[in-house]
């Protein structure tokens, strides 16, 4: 019986790709390692090879043809003995079958899909509520998030010599995951710089840069590895400045992805809010949206203080609009309303905030109005709004990636009961991550993760729902 | 009938040639060490490195497979190309002795004996995998085969296997850890400080760089100042010898002149193992930062799989028949090991909280 050549999956994230190219036609022998065809992600472009020995029996999938499932028969390979008879017996097997696969879920869906809840109304302003400073009729631009982060340090390094990037594969790699894409190509190798794979020690030569003057970016490939860089992170780029007397300080940017990716174990899921958010002497910022990624990131160049950025993998590849400007610039340190609401305020930041903005449309199918806070900033933290918002709605709960003890969550809610205990009308409920490390086995990931239906049921706890 | 070929360690087509296999330098009175002369092997020796390698082979093609179907997740970082370095060194050691490396780990936990079911269904992710399930690829351990990990923080594992050697060196048994990392790896720093520490404790530790040439896209000349690894030690008086890790043979004879240099209490000893990954760094990489002529150029001159079975067939040693047969039982090891990955159950919920602390 002929073998179905499928449709491979290349990254932890990948869910379809296009079939680019052809290189081998119906009647051509191939052998295990011969490249049979092309494919591209968002990310890169790939080569199938043939796993067996055989003949190309039939192409099911065309040249050119997009957005191709993983598992998704591309072939029929004829062994040797068979002919094109046997093409007929070939299974015509149902596409990607996710129910074959235990694994359940493509790695990357993360996030619970829940049942749109029927007659949902729709959210006034889709994603992005204006900020004040976007004047009226600007053009918005699809853009994703990867793209918003590459343009930021694009017009910061056009706009500042002094700005360059450093990190593992950020210039002929053009990113490990494409962030610093065309960099290279447009300022040089003076500054896009590829590193060795010595976090501690490039940390710290971008730190002296900074002290003298220079404004580096450097990339961590992702902020797991960024621990081997703590001290410096703290002990020189914080605390300098204080020690200094003010004389000076490290203008530097610390980003790269931080938190869970799918499936990627326990020393390579952490999400580090909490613990950067922790240090005197540091800002720390946690975008959400393409258009606050890049807002953020270009306010984060111009700082004259160590900045830490968080991003995250699933997010950029997602597409929001961004307001066309010539200068786009957000303020560090003020959350964003993303949805005004009444009866319950749900405070998040970063990937978090995809939990909450589904819990949002479910619990609006039962008819509570919630707000949805997107705190942007972790360091400085933007209190005020949050307490303006509990004295409105007098709920709240937080949501976030990371461990439980001592998050970002906890804070929110230690300050709250201080400041705003009065306006309380439920305890706040923090929705984290689970206490444990993060599981490599799909179904532990899944419950290691904050999940849409707990950010549901705390909402529904706060506003004593049922 | 070893030619030149085989003696000299393989040349990157492009890149500047290598130095061949030669004395380390004395500088600063390291002792010095040479690479030994490669022994010819015995019918059974060689028979047995074909099937090892084999195993790995396929098993690493096995996966690939099945992390293309979505069975397995994550990073997945396959050895490919590599086989005969955890051969030819796990054939140098004995019981007792303990390995350590980092994410590109299948082929050394297949060398230490580990079963492939369980390894296999640890990239599925399922319970009968050797961490059940919570490692994934990167993340296994056996303590019944002294294989402490499967580490995914780059250069992590050098200072681990430092403190292997330091209980060895305890409790006075003449154990020898051997401790892998990569050539990317080298430049981290918690390598040096290992090696001042272990040299100076005199631990009983085999640093092995396997030098594939590149780490992820950075070939080793645009990430390494000295690009000899064998000169790694050498301000810490470690010796270190380069070899031809393309060779089993001369891995073999390596080992057991590392293993020896341990054992006799000369302290720590560096081997460079000269070889190459064919595949890319993990599933997601489209490799532009290469030619395929020199991948296809190491994969049909100097294939260590190849090279063994070559051997076998001009000495007689083994027919083209015999050697079908063997390919076809480890197939039938590595398709029971996946089918085996496949039809095991998930973790059971309630493992989301077990060990974690004791
Ligand atoms: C501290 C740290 N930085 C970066 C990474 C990401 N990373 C994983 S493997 C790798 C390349 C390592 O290359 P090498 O040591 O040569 O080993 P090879 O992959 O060739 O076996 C990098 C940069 C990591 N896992 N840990
Ligand atoms: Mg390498």
């Amino acid at each position: 019986m002929p073998t179905e050549i499928l449709m491979p999956a290349l990254s932890p994230t990948m869910e379809e790709g296009n079939l680019a190219k052809w290189l081998k036609k119906e009647g051509d022998a191939v052998a295990p390692g011969d490249v049979i065809a092309e494919i591209e992600t968002d990310k890169a472009t790939m080569e199938v090879e043939a796993i067996d020995e055989g003949k190309i029996g039939r192409i099911l999938i065309g040249e050119g043809t997009e957005g191709v499932k993983v598992n998704t028969p591309i072939a029929l390979l004829l062994a040797d003995g068979e002919s094109e008879e046997d093409l007929s017996k070939a299974p015509v097997s149902a596409p990607p079958a996710a129910a074959q696969a235990p694994a359940e879920e493509p790695a990357a869906q993360k996030v619970e899909e829940t049942p749109k809840p029927a007659a949902v109304p729709k959210a006034e302003a889709p994603a992005l509520p204006a900020d004040p400073d976007i004047p009226e009729g600007t053009e918005m631009v699809p853009t994703t998030v990867r793209e918003a982060l590459r343009d930021a340090m694009a017009e910061e390094m056009r706009r500042d010599e002094d700005v360059f990037v450093m990190g593992e594969e950020v210039a002929e790699y053009q990113g490990a995951y494409k962030v610093t894409q065309g960099l290279l190509q447009e300022f040089g190798d003076k500054r896009v710089v590829d590193t060795p794979i010595t976090e501690h020690g490039f940390a710290g030569v971008g730190i002296g840069a900074a002290f003298a003057g220079l404004k580096p970016i450097v990339e961590f490939m992702t902020f797991n590895f960024a621990m081997q860089a703590m001290d410096q992170l703290v002990n020189s780029a914080a605390k300098t400045l204080y020690m200094a007397g003010g004389q000076m300080g490290a203008p530097i940017v610390f980003r790269g992805p931080n938190g869970a990716a799918a499936r990627v174990a326990a020393q390579h899921s952490q999400d580090y809010a909490a613990w950067y958010g922790h240090i005197p002497g540091l800002k720390v910022v946690m975008p959400y949206t393409a258009a606050d990624a890049k807002g953020l990131l270009k306010a984060a160049i111009r700082d004259p203080n160590p900045v830490i950025f968080l991003e995250n993998e699933i997010l950029y590849g997602q597409t929001f609009d961004v307001p066309q400007l010539d200068d786009f610039v957000l303020p560090i340190g003020k959350a964003r309303i993303h949805k005004a609401g009444k009866d319950a305020t749900i405070v998040s930041f970063g990937i978090g905030m995809t939990y909450a903005v589904k819990a949002e449309e479910e619990l609006r199918g039962m008819g509570l109005d919630v707000e949805i806070i997107d705190l942007r900033t972790i360091r400085p933290m933007d209190l005020d709004t949050v307490i303006e918002s509990v004295k409105k709605t007098n709920r709240l709960v937080t949501v976030e990636e990371g461990f439980p003890q001592s998050s970002v969550g906890d804070h929110i809610a230690a300050q709250v009961m201080q400041r705003a205990f009065d306006y309380l009308d439920a305890p706040v409920i923090t929705v984290a991550g689970k206490d444990v490390p993060m599981p490599y086995a799909a179904n532990l990931e899944k419950l290691a993760l904050p999940s849409v239906a707990e950010v549901v049921e705390a909402v529904k706890a706060v506003t004593y729902r049922g | 009938m070893a030619t030149a070929a085989r003696k000299t360690a393989p040349k990157p087509s492009s890149a500047k040639s290598r130095s061949p296999a030669k004395p380390s330098s004395t500088a600063g009175g390291t002792p010095a060490v040479r690479t030994p002369k490669p022994e010819e092997f015995k019918q059974e020796q060689e028979l047995s490195a074909y099937r090892d390698m084999l195993l790995i082979r396929r098993f690493e093609e096995k996966a690939g497979q099945l992390y293309g179907m979505g069975l397995i997740g994550g990073f997945c970082h396959l050895y490919i190309g590599q086989e005969a370095v955890v051969v030819g060194m796990q054939m140098a050691l004995k019981e007792g002795d303990q390995v350590i490396t980092g994410y590109r780990d299948h082929g050394h936990m297949l060398a230490t004996g580990m079963d492939p079911r369980g390894v296999m269904a640890e990239l599925t992710g399922r319970r009968g995998g050797y961490s059940k399930g919570k490692g994934g690829s990167m993340h296994m351990f056996s303590k019944e085969k002294n294989f402490y990990g499967g580490h995914g923080i780059v250069g992590a594992q050098v200072p681990l296997g430092t403190g292997l050697a330091l209980a060895n060196r305890y409790r006075g048994n003449d154990s020898v850890s051997l401790t892998y990392f990569g050539d990317g790896a080298a430049n981290q720093g918690q390598v040096y400080e290992s090696f001042n520490m272990a040299s100076l404790w005199k631990l009983p530790v085999v640093y092995v760089i396997e030098n594939n040439r590149y780490a992820m896209g950075t070939s080793v000349s645009r990430s390494s100042a000295e690009t000899d690894f064998s000169h790694r030690g050498l301000s810490f008086k470690i010796p270190g010898i380069q070899v031809d890790g393309m060779d089993v043979r001369a891995v073999k004879a390596a080992g057991d002149l590392a293993v020896d240099w341990c054992r006799s209490g000369k302290g720590p000893i560096i081997l460079e193992m000269q070889t190459y990954r064919y595949r890319g760094h993990s599933m997601s990489d489209p490799a532009k930062y290469r030619s395929k002529d020199e991948v296809q150029k190491m994969r049909s001159e100097h294939d260590p799989i190849e090279q063994v079975k070559k051997r076998l067939l001009d000495k007689k040693w083994a027919s083209e028949d015999d050697l079908k047969a063997e390919d076809k039982r480890v197939r039938e090891i590595v398709a029971d090991a996946a089918d085996f990955a496949q039809a095991d159950p998930e973790p059971d919920v309630s493992e989301l909280y077990t060990d974690i602390l004791l």
